[in-house]
């Protein structure tokens, strides 16, 4: 450590702390705390656990011991808390403030739905456990079933697969053994609009196929007359997502599905939208052979920085015989688990597969039935109107002095392109990066595809018209700002968030993707 | 509605600011046959009680492991959790977090990744992580879909002793992407052959350890043929606890480690969620077709360290149909359970936790052994055996189910019509007691 000549450190004591900063002894900087990492602060001598004596006896796996050092870090459990809570206060949560994830559905996450997860009758079984002892388990899956069949007009649910993705896999699984019973070889091709979350295309590949994108209209939409040109003897679906993408109803959806059956294919729904129209249309009578439902995002089960999420899936009757085990039927006064392949055939299923080892994200389906009973059929409906009510109302808000992507209404999401950024020297992900400053998570940037610049805001039923109005005078403030010359205040954003800009290039071109103990070089001018 | 915040004045004022007459305006481009005039046939809004009334008498139906002798195990176990993880992942910033794409704002999420990250490469004897799958059995076919891009071979076979779970979620993965699977027979306290199956077309062989009965094995014999043959070794395990005695995969030459994390943070859940582990050594080849999110370090615009998601070409969102994986949402709050729970043991306090976890289970197989008719099959083992019973498990289990006992897993569940109806496999762990260890011993003598 040198001195500078006011006697102060010339960089932190502790410069190692990830953002610590500069300008003090500790690193800190009032609540903002300086944190490193627990490799840097606990010992493996250390433990936060206290546990009954072990007797010494010899073991019996085989000489396999372990005896080197594995280099883990342990923490007192007074320094485990005070880890783990400094760095919680690093992060933005929707329990904070509006997060406008635009596709991602950032809305209040019921503490009750915690509460009800955690009765030891849910949280503390065993998957293996005999039947007889999880009758009330099988009976909430059985249950939720039941309320996602009725909301989507559907004779069959697949609960097992583990996220949005996972139940895209499981319906374009569905359709390729379909497919492969109809003795269709031929038919490889999987039509995705452009527009399309990047889980599509990669699932369909994972299934065998390969996508043809078809791109969007004049007003969001899918092209029609280009979609109707790619249709033939090899197409096996489509993927379409609706509300699509771009925050809009796809208003030709029957003729899409009807085409689409004609020409003897399957229609995959991504369901990752149905929070908009949930209660309002059953994507059954749309004409939907197969759709996952994020339970994290329609039906709010927390997002937990990045998953668990939950994708039940659902199924048409041309899908309903392939569908994965395990799955749950009624037997009597009772329930039984259906786990095997040859159960299933005994059913007079064909199912393609198991997905995943156990039955799903049970923790989930009890947080999101919890949720629906909270809200019961009229509540759902009213959430989702009052989700398209409060993204139009931003859209209505801020079309004057930001660019809406496209004319008219929306559904529970407002799309923006970057038109009135044009010759400011702002772009979007500077405009993103100054809403940090002003106490918002950013909207979904550069998605949709299909928009320049996009902006996609989808603020969600939660929110009072107080939040949604202190939001669009903010929004309006950057734009005008933006537009008023005043790019430095953009290019140089975030400046009062946790971390300036993180140098996202370097992280790739050279990777550290874990710690590793500092060289044992003697630092003697130190 | 409680959780609405929009009162029938803000609604119409704000319809009034969109400048449509009515709600319905907004749904017009609903075809007028899907449009639904009022709510679906389900029950109407509920209070709290309510809601707390109902799913607490589903629960009660249920028997939880905590209120009986409870010996299951079979790819997910019974762990005291520290109070200290549920409270910390029902923070806030962390349960009601998104994926941390704005990095500036979820440094949060962000480091505890790259310390969990680094947390499984040292358990697993590895240079790298990322930062979790759905759970062990999709880490488990993921990566042999992953030994498939790097070897450029289509063929993987699968011990006969791998979770049948994990087989075929591995086999449905593989399906429809040309990728041939093998497995041979299940063999209870051994190994299948797995050398006449390791030929120079094959892209990986996969073998489970402790395995689904409980043996444990030494990989270093297979891991020396397969890489004699350009193959490369998965190891697979479904009890993380057991690195904390056994020897780690990576030290004994596997390539690709997979695993449940299950144990550590997250409990039982029924089954889920839960969080998959995966990693594998360094190797330039071998990262660029790692699935999923990582977790990397670099520096802000101040030069302050910070963490970002990096290497983000290999995923879905950019890569579309090139990505290596199409998971988006992982399981990152369990992710976190276990690297909070893995900070409070560290290294000193994993090691006692598995030497517990060990000796109940010695304990327990000298109990059974002594059993008239029990034969225990394991010559080594961490947490977990199987005895031959004489005469069915399944029905054994439900006798002491019946009497408030959770036996264990009977082989024939997991591998129906495998002729091995009389096998039965118990797990033990620090949380089974000297009284529950009674109560197993004393229902057995009355069933069998």
């Amino acid at each position: 450590m040198t001195m500078n000549t006011q006697g102060r450190p010339s960089r932190p004591l502790h410069a190692h702390d990830a953002g610590a900063y500069q300008d003090t002894f500790s690193g800190s900087r009032g609540l903002d705390q300086a944190e490193p990492l627990i490799f840097e602060r606990g010992r493996v001598d250390v433990t936060g656990v206290d546990f009954p004596e072990t007797t010494g006896a010899p073991l019996r796996i085989g000489g396999l011991e372990r005896t080197a050092e594995i280099g883990l870090p342990g923490l007192a459990e007074p320094e485990t808390m005070r880890h783990y809570v400094r760095l919680s206060r690093k992060n933005y949560a929707i329990d904070l403030g509006l997060y406008p994830l635009g596709s991602c559905t950032m809305k209040h996450n019921p503490r009750l739905n915690e509460k009800m997860a955690r009765l030891p009758g849910f949280g503390d079984i065993h998957p293996l456990q005999p039947q007889s002892t999880v009758q009330g388990a099988l009976a909430l899956i059985g249950e939720l079933a039941r309320w996602l069949m009725v909301l989507t007009n559907t004779p069959c649910v697949a609960m097992s697969p583990k996220a949005g993705a996972h139940g895209e896999l499981c319906g374009m699984m569905a359709i390729r053994a379909a497919l492969d019973a109809r003795g269709e070889t031929g038919r490889r091709r999987v039509l995705v609009p452009e527009s399309a979350h990047g889980t599509n295309p990669a699932t369909a590949v994972q299934c065998g196929f390969f996508c043809d994108e078809i791109p969007a209209d004049a007003t969001g939409r899918v092209d029609m007359t280009a979609f109707k040109a790619k249709l033939g003897p090899d197409v096996a679906a489509i993927m379409l997502t609706n509300p699509n993408t771009c925050g809009l109803f796809e208003r030709d959806i029957k003729e899409i599905a009807d085409l689409i059956h004609e020409a003897g294919g399957y229609f995959y729904c991504d369901g990752a939208n149905f929070n908009a129209i949930v209660g309002r249309v059953r994507p059954g009578d749309l004409g939907i052979d197969a759709m996952h439902i994020n339970l994290h995002k329609t039906f709010s089960t927390p997002h937990g920085g990045g998953g668990p999420g939950s994708g039940p899936t659902v199924f048409s009757d041309a899908l309903a015989p392939f569908a994965p085990v395990p799955y749950v039927k009624r037997d009597g006064e009772g329930w039984v688990l259906v786990e095997h392949e040859a159960d299933a055939q005994a059913d007079g299923g064909q199912p393609f597969g198991r997905m995943v080892a156990f039955h799903g994200n049970m923790g989930m389906f009890t947080r999101a039935l919890s949720y629906m009973m909270s809200h019961g059929s009229d509540g759902l409906r009213q959430a989702a109107e009052d989700a398209v009510l409060n993204a139009n109302y931003i859209l209505a808000r801020l079309k004057h002095v930001m660019t809406p992507a496209f004319d008219g209404t929306c559904m529970h999401e407002a799309l923006f392109d970057d038109r009135f950024l044009k010759g400011t020297g702002v772009t979007t992900l500077d405009f993103a990066k100054a809403m940090i400053d002003e106490g918002y998570h950013p909207m979904t940037m550069y998605f949709p595809l299909v928009v320049h610049g996009a902006m996609l805001i989808e603020p969600t039923e939660t929110e009072s018209k107080a939040s949604l109005d202190r939001f669009c005078d903010t929004l309006e403030g950057l734009a005008l700002a933006a537009q008023g010359g005043d790019a430095q205040r953009f290019t140089t954003a975030p400046r009062h968030a946790p971390a300036k800009r993180l140098d996202e290039t370097r992280a790739a071109r050279s990777p550290v993707l874990r710690w590793s103990p500092p060289a044992h070089t003697p630092q003697a001018a130190e | 509605m409680r959780y609405l915040p929009l009162t029938p004045e803000d609604r119409s004022a704000m319809l009034g600011a969109v400048g449509v007459p009515s709600i319905d305006a907004l749904f017009a481009d609903v075809p007028d046959a899907a449009r639904l005039d009022g709510p679906v046939n389900l029950p109407r809004r509920a209070t709290e009680l309510e809601v707390e009334r109902a799913l607490s008498a589903l629960a009660s139906r249920n028997l939880s492991a905590s209120a009986a002798p409870f010996f299951v195990g079979a790819g997910a176990y019974k762990h005291h959790v520290p109070a200290t993880v549920d409270h910390l992942i029902q923070r806030s910033e962390f349960l009601t977090s998104y994926t941390p794409y704005q990095p500036e704002i979820s440094q949060g999420t962000l480091q505890t990744l790259f310390e969990f990250q680094t947390q499984v490469a040292l358990l697993t004897g590895t240079d790298v992580a990322n930062a979790s799958m759905y759970d062990g059995s999709t880490a488990c076919a993921e990566a042999v879909l992953m030994a498939c891009r790097v070897t450029k071979r289509q063929r993987a076979v699968l011990s006969g002793n791998l979770h049948p779970h994990y087989a075929e979620a591995t086999r449905t993965l593989a399906k429809y992407m040309d990728i041939e699977i093998e497995a041979a027979a299940p063999v209870a306290g051994g190994l299948d052959a797995l050398d006449a199956a390791i030929k120079d077309d094959v892209a990986c062989l996969v073998v489970q350890n402790p395995d689904v009965f409980g043996q444990v094995h030494d990989l270093r014999p297979l891991a020396q043929a397969a890489h004699a043959k350009g193959v490369l070794l998965i190891a697979v395990f479904t009890e993380v606890v057991s690195l904390g005695l056994i020897e780690s995969p990576g030290a004994m030459g596997a390539d690709i480690v997979v695993g449940e994390g299950q144990s550590l943070g997250v409990g039982l859940q029924f089954g889920g969620p839960y969080v998959g582990l995966f990693a594998c050594r360094e190797d330039r080849n071998f990262i660029r077709n790692l699935p999923g999110r990582l977790a990397g370090e670099t520096v802000d615009a101040d030069g302050r360290r910070g963490f970002v998601l990096t290497l983000s070409t290999r995923e879905q969102h950019i890569r579309r149909d090139k990505a290596t994986s199409n998971i988006c949402t992982n399981s990152g709050l369990m992710a976190l359970a276990f690297t909070i729970h893995m900070t409070l043991l560290g290294e000193k306090g994993l090691r006692t936790l598995a030497r517990l976890n060990h000796e109940r289970a010695c304990e327990l197989a000298d109990r059974l052994a002594a059993l008239p008719g029990v034969q225990v099959l394991n010559s080594a083992f961490f947490n977990e055996i199987t005895v031959r019973l004489p005469k069915p498990a399944a029905g054994v289990v439900e006798e002491l189910a019946a009497k408030g006992i959770l036996a264990g897993v009977p082989a024939s569940r997991l591998f129906p019509g495998a002729g091995l109806d009389d096998l039965l496999i118990l797990a033990a762990t620090e949380t089974n007691t000297h009284a529950d260890l009674d109560a197993l011993e004393a229902g057995l003598k009355e069933v069998l």
